[in-house]
């Protein structure tokens, strides 16, 4: 082989392989993109059923209640404009608390419960999950429009 | 009167550093002997100053001086000792001043163990630490004062986030500031060698040793805190793919094609640009990688500052160094021509090979952690991306640099034969792939990513054993040890560090393969099985420590009939902030730790318990632990020392003629 059509071979095995590592790249950012809602937007329909999404707020005061088996946790999320009842297995986080944000991950069932598979809580006593904060400024702000 | 001390030091210190990086550049300029010859005393003076700096905070946690904002919001009177120390770190501020210490103390090391560079260059490299070095100073007085005073003085702490009292955390940070600030000094060497104009395989031999001794800091301190996040966050989980991990770990991945690039410039002259570019961009990643953990754009424990000015600040100091350094790159780097040719199938090849995969991992990474942030900041949206996505990703990137890195060494630079090298790994191969499926089977466990996890594993182990084989073959006649004594230490670094690879995808593997976890309610007397083990649940007792109260659960653990283990998790409060933690109690072994969390208390009096069995996840770090004695070897070459010496002397005599 001609030195020139050596070079020739490395860099398009090298451009080939580039490209097949950026398509394999954006195809699984596309598919394993996680969305976030308020509970706001899941009541308006605005989630995708069958899919996993982020929803966030506050953990609604009284709303905790352990099935028998101690491990099924059933509380529901609100951005204190909407109520989402979620369902979930497994232990908790330490910060997790009635009226005190949390962020879950999951899908929705076609009952309009969300079967959660990840329950975040926040960091420290003092900081909020940012999505969380994000669902009940938006809520709050729908609510101001309203009234006026 | 302390802090006050400690806050004039750290003026001092910057007063030093803007003469470090201005009078030493001006004297290579006009080459003045004189005024490069400030370098090194700007740089100890600095040194003096910012280590005065330091102690005089960590004095102010020690004998909980409140009156200081840092020591009141993160100490506490009842604090153990060991944790007043390392919670001057645990927070933004201090974690800047230990960054300024960090890369104080590498400029030391470069103006000590550097003597033989080139003045002119030498002079370069120290004024561009210099840079760095009033960028971070001056950040620290501007937005981040850690000196700054709490009037009146608060009667008690709020002490240190109990996630972070923990031995991991203690040795955490300052293993991973001293690989961030580590790449500097590569950068530097970069930065320097572009302004003379003298990019050759002697700067690439006078930078390499510095780089792999940042990529061993920034191996440990990775594994270290993985190893951390496995223990004390209780889920049993070693890699999150959060942020902030992913901070560390773009830089780790950039810094390695790095060095290994630096060895085919050193070697062949080639991947020059190549090389000042990956410089570039590891040094680009640590500082985002600072800007992410400490500017609170993403949630997480690390990210404790919430104030908008210092994130603007950092991504300026990104811009600018990003900015200035390639355009200095594009300026310089058309002058850069020639450097060795190679064949289709060399070493250089495997190399190449593995340089462009770890840039399209790095990127990826990074794709994958600032999407959301960019989305967020332009209100478009929240979205995350979480394990799915990088595990989807950093798989068939991956696979393909492992069989390369076990092809590469048994080819020759410059040119060789395809078949033969095909001919010769061959057996190798097939032996993999059918250890690979044999040992699948075994643990009745045969999916696509087990079995490639298995061969690749297989491969590089056999792979390794044969390639030290062969070198020992080398010189037949002499005695085994005279023959083992004959090989350098580069050479058993970079073997050393290949075969931890096969040890950490062993440990990946398997956990990810066979691991279980039961989570379940118990009261005392309750046993349950799990994994082949018996627990028997020997109820709750309080147990209060120092700054925390606990409530500790006794589990025996037993294997037919034979006692293993007493574990012993606990459930902390933290009197100071109210913060509920969960300790993990671990019985390790070598190939297998049995995890045990406790969970919360039922209503009825019972616990909800959280048992984990995790195979082989010691061989995780054992890996991380072999590639950075690998590193150490590396680094520790005596022709370093060697061949920097003839080419000063060279570089002297070309000079006087």
């Amino acid at each position: 082989m001609k030195p020139r059509s050596k070079r020739l071979m490395l860099v398009g095995g090298g451009v080939g392989l580039l490209v097949a590592a950026v398509a394999l790249v954006l195809s699984a950012f596309q598919q394993n993109l996680v969305f976030f809602h308020t509970p706001t937007e899941v009541l308006e329909g605005k989630a995708p059923t069958g899919k996993t999404f982020r929803i966030g707020g506050l953990v609604e005061d009284g709303s905790i209640q352990r099935e028998a088996d101690g491990l099924t946790v059933r509380f529901a999320i609100t951005d204190t404009a909407k109520v989402i009842p979620v369902s979930y297995r497994g232990t908790l986080p330490d910060l997790f608390k009635e009226g005190k944000g949390a962020v879950v991950q999951g899908t929705l069932s076609p009952d309009g419960q969300f079967r959660a598979t990840e329950v975040l809580a926040k960091h420290d006593e003092n900081y909020m999950p940012p999505e969380a904060a994000h669902a009940v400024e938006q809520a709050q702000k729908a609510g101001a429009t309203v009234s006026q | 009167m302390i802090p006050e001390l400690g806050h004039f030091a750290l003026v001092m210190a910057f007063a030093l550093a803007l003469v470090q990086a201005v009078v030493p550049m001006v004297g290579a300029a006009r080459n003045n002997p004189s005024m490069m010859a400030v370098a090194r005393p700007a740089a100890q003076g600095q040194f003096f100053f910012i280590i005065f700096a330091y102690g005089c905070l960590t004095w102010a946690f020690i004998t909980s001086d409140f009156s200081l904002q840092l020591a009141a919001s993160n100490s506490h009177s009842d604090t153990p000792l060991m944790y007043k120390i390392t919670g001057v770190w645990g927070n933004h501020e201090g974690s800047l001043l230990l960054w300024s210490l960090s890369l104080s103390l590498w400029t030391v090391a470069v103006t000590v163990f550097s003597r033989h560079l080139p003045e002119a260059f030498m002079a370069r490299v120290i004024g561009v630490l210099g840079w760095v070095s009033l960028g971070f100073i001056a950040f620290m007085l501007v937005t981040s004062n850690p000196f700054d005073r709490l009037l009146p003085g608060a009667p008690e702490g709020r002490d240190l986030n109990p996630l972070l009292q923990d031995p991991g955390m203690i040795i955490h940070p300052p293993l991973l500031y001293m690989g961030y600030v580590g790449f500097s000094v590569a950068f530097a060497f970069a930065i320097a060698a572009l302004l003379t104009g003298r990019l050759d395989a002697a700067w690439a031999r006078w930078s390499r040793p510095w780089t792999t001794v940042a990529w061993v800091f920034l191996t440990a301190g990775i594994a270290v805190g993985s190893a951390w996040a496995y223990y004390e966050l209780g889920w049993g989980g070693w890699w999150f793919w959060d942020p902030v991990e992913n901070a560390s770990f773009m830089p780790w991945l950039l810094g390695t094609a790095l060095i290994h690039s630096l060895a085919v410039t050193e070697k062949r002259g080639a991947f020059r640009s190549w090389t000042v570019l990956l410089a570039i961009g590891a040094f680009s990643l640590s500082l985002l990688g600072t800007f992410l953990v400490r500017s609170g754009v993403i949630t997480s424990v690390h990210a404790f500052a919430t104030d908008p000015a210092r994130g603007m600040f950092i991504l300026a100091l990104l811009v600018v160094v990003i900015g200035v350094s390639l355009l200095l790159y594009a300026w310089r780097a058309p002058k850069l021509t020639g450097g060795g040719s190679f064949g289709l199938v060399s070493r250089e090849t495997t190399l190449l090979g593995n340089n462009v995969l770890f840039a399209v991992v790095s990127a990826s990474v990074l794709m994958g952690t600032l999407y959301p942030l960019f989305l967020d900041a332009l209100n478009l949206g929240k979205i995350s991306v979480g394990p799915p996505y990088f595990e989807a990703v950093f798989v068939p990137l991956m696979t393909p640099v492992v069989v390369l890195m076990m092809f590469g060494p048994f080819l020759r630079w410059k040119d060789d034969d395809f078949g033969a090298a095909v001919r010769k790994l061959a057996p190798a191969a097939v032996a993999s792939v059918v250890s690979g499926f044999g040992i699948a089977l075994a643990i009745d466990h045969v999916t696509w990513r087990t079995v490639l996890g298995l061969t690749l594993a297989a491969w590089v182990v056999l792979a390794s054993l044969q390639l030290l084989a062969g070198r020992l073959r080398e010189r037949a006649g002499a005695s085994v040890s005279s023959r083992l004594s004959m090989i350098p230490a580069a050479w058993w670094g970079m073997w050393l560090a290949h075969f931890g690879i096969g040890i950490f995808i062993i440990g990946v593997t398997m956990v990810g393969s066979i691991d279980s976890n039961l989570d379940l309610r118990m009261k005392d007397g309750d046993q349950t099985e799990f994994a082949g083990y018996t627990v028997r649940f020997r109820g709750v007792v309080d147990a209060p420590g120092p700054n925390y109260d606990a409530s500790r659960a006794t589990l025996e653990v037993s294997r037919d009939g034979k006692p293993i283990a007493t574990l012993q998790p606990e459930k902390r409060v933290y009197r100071a902030m109210g913060m509920p933690m969960t300790e993990a109690a671990l019985d390790i072994g070598v190939f297998r730790d049995v995890y045990v969390s406790l969970g919360e208390q039922l209503p009825e009096g019972d616990w909800i318990v959280s048992l984990h069995h995790k195979p082989f996840i010691s061989w995780i770090w054992a890996g991380c632990i072999f590639m950075v004695l690998g590193g150490i070897l590396a680094a520790a070459d005596r022709r370093y020392r060697r061949l920097a010496e003839r080419t000063a002397a060279a570089g002297a005599l070309q000079q006087a003629t």
